[in-house]
């Protein structure tokens, strides 16, 4: 027989176990295999990126979506836990009554109608024609009328200078920032950091996907389930979605 | 002294007798030429307060335009191409900051920034132009991408004697003379026009 090439077997291998991951059941796939943009087209408002997080599903004490995050966007402690920019956080929620409690990860909700954009004086904070809530540091003079704005408390400001930054991610001190959810990875066709770095742990309760298609998982789960919008009474029309809470 | 090189010249043509009642302008004039002339040819390299900054870093051998139109307006090509991205996602390759520098970089600290022989810092420091792109932007091409044609840490060593000079002198063609590796050739290969720039896009949406 003649010599095998393990790389060559390992590398299928992973390859097949990694596309049976995408498919739950016959028509219901984890991933939704968006159509991958062409690098020279706009995002278009044919779409609009959502994400759905099942709060029974994610663990009191799990940081697996605040850790990938600042991985991904070189989002580290400074020493000044105070000042640190945070771009995702974990929440604990416990109705007093029964004691139930929920662990979920908070960020920018990126609404339909963000306030953020509202305020801003000079146009940085704006929302991209497919939903994302960004801003355009090139514009932003720092005054952070944005973070009062956001009910969430979403927003950070850079107070410290930033070094070997991402080159995807350009951070810097001066400028307001906040979730992209991943917006560089996501016109790669790419799923943001935390969602990925939830469904490899194996936790599943962050979902990614296209609100505006019917037939993507995000828009079936939340035509199934019963889903709430955090602080519904503003009418943002966030386009992050919590379940179970 | 500006005019006795024209009077012994003249004097020469007229006859020796001449010449020799004004050897000692014509020495002097023989003697001013030969210390003002390698001077004044040096002036432009060496010669100046600032040396002109010498460009020999890039992967490959040409760059997107040619290096005439590069020199003038890269940063109205980096501007208009940072609002394509920001606000619409297109993230072509061709006119973006991060595709400079993955060309750019320096193989010694694989970098565009951190001395003046580095390219964005050296010409930039050279004409006295603000350079704060790289306060938010990483100076560093993208590790998965570039590891294997540029040395993260430190180039492979040079054998004894082949300093920083003589190292790169193989890559210009002329000492001395700032080249930027590019194909001149390539000039019409691209039209490309600045589109008219959206007006929304820097007027501020939120302020109606």
């Amino acid at each position: 027989m003649s010599k095998v090439d393990n790389s060559r077997r390992n590398f299928i291998g992973a390859g097949a176990a990694a596309a049976a991951g995408l498919v739950i059941a016959p028509g219901v796939t984890l991933l939704d295999m968006a159509n991958a943009r062409p690098l020279d087209q706009p995002a278009s408002s044919a779409k609009r990126w959502g994400m759905l997080i099942d709060s029974t599903k994610c663990a009191t004490g799990c940081n697996d979506c605040v850790s990938a995050c600042g991985k991904e966007n070189g989002v580290a402690s400074t020493g000044h836990p105070q000042t640190d920019p945070q771009w995702i956080r974990k929440i604990e929620l416990k109705e007093v009554k029964s004691g139930l409690s929920h662990s979920l990860p908070m960020m920018c909700q990126h609404c339909a109608e963000p306030p953020c954009v509202d305020v801003c004086p000079t146009g940085a904070s704006f929302k991209r024609a497919d939903g994302i809530v960004l801003v355009d540091r090139h514009i932003c003079i720092g005054c952070r009328y944005c973070m009062m704005a956001c009910p969430y408390k979403a927003r950070s400001f850079v107070h410290e200078e930033h070094h070997d930054q991402n080159p995807d991610v350009p951070r810097g001190k001066g400028c307001v920032e906040a979730c992209t959810l991943c917006v560089h990875r996501i016109d790669k066709d790419q799923q943001p950091a935390c969602v990925e770095a939830c469904a490899a742990g194996n936790k599943g309760a962050m979902l990614f996907g296209d609100l505006n298609d019917p037939n993507s998982e995000i828009s079936k789960r939340i035509a199934t389930y019963a889903t709430t919008q955090v602080r519904a009474d503003l009418a943002l029309n966030t386009g992050v979605r919590y379940q179970g809470i | 002294m500006s005019d006795s090189p024209n009077k012994s010249f003249t004097g020469k043509a007229a006859g020796i007798g001449k010449l020799l009642s004004r050897g000692w302008a014509v020495l002097l004039a023989a003697t001013f030429l030969a210390v003002a002339l390698p001077a004044a040819a040096h002036d432009d390299d060496e010669g100046g307060r600032v040396s002109v900054p010498h460009h020999i870093d890039a992967k490959g051998n040409k760059c997107v335009r040619d290096v005439e139109y590069m020199r003038r307006n890269h940063m109205d090509l980096l501007l208009h191409h940072r609002d394509e991205t920001m606000h619409k996602g297109i993230r072509t390759t061709q006119y973006s900051l991060k595709n400079c520098i993955e060309c750019h970089a320096s193989k010694k600290n694989n970098s565009v920034i951190g001395t003046n022989e580095n390219f964005c810092q050296g010409c930039h420091s050279y004409a006295a132009v603000k350079l704060d792109c790289f306060e938010c932007h990483s100076s560093k091409p993208k590790a998965a991408s570039g590891d294997a044609l540029r040395p993260i840490v430190a180039p492979p060593a040079q054998p004894e004697g082949k300093d920083k000079q003589s190292d790169l002198s193989g890559m210009m063609p002329h000492k001395g003379t700032p080249t930027f590796n590019v194909l001149s050739g390539e000039k019409d290969r691209m039209r490309w026009q600045m589109q008219p720039k959206l007006a929304s896009l820097n007027k501020g949406e939120g302020v109606k």
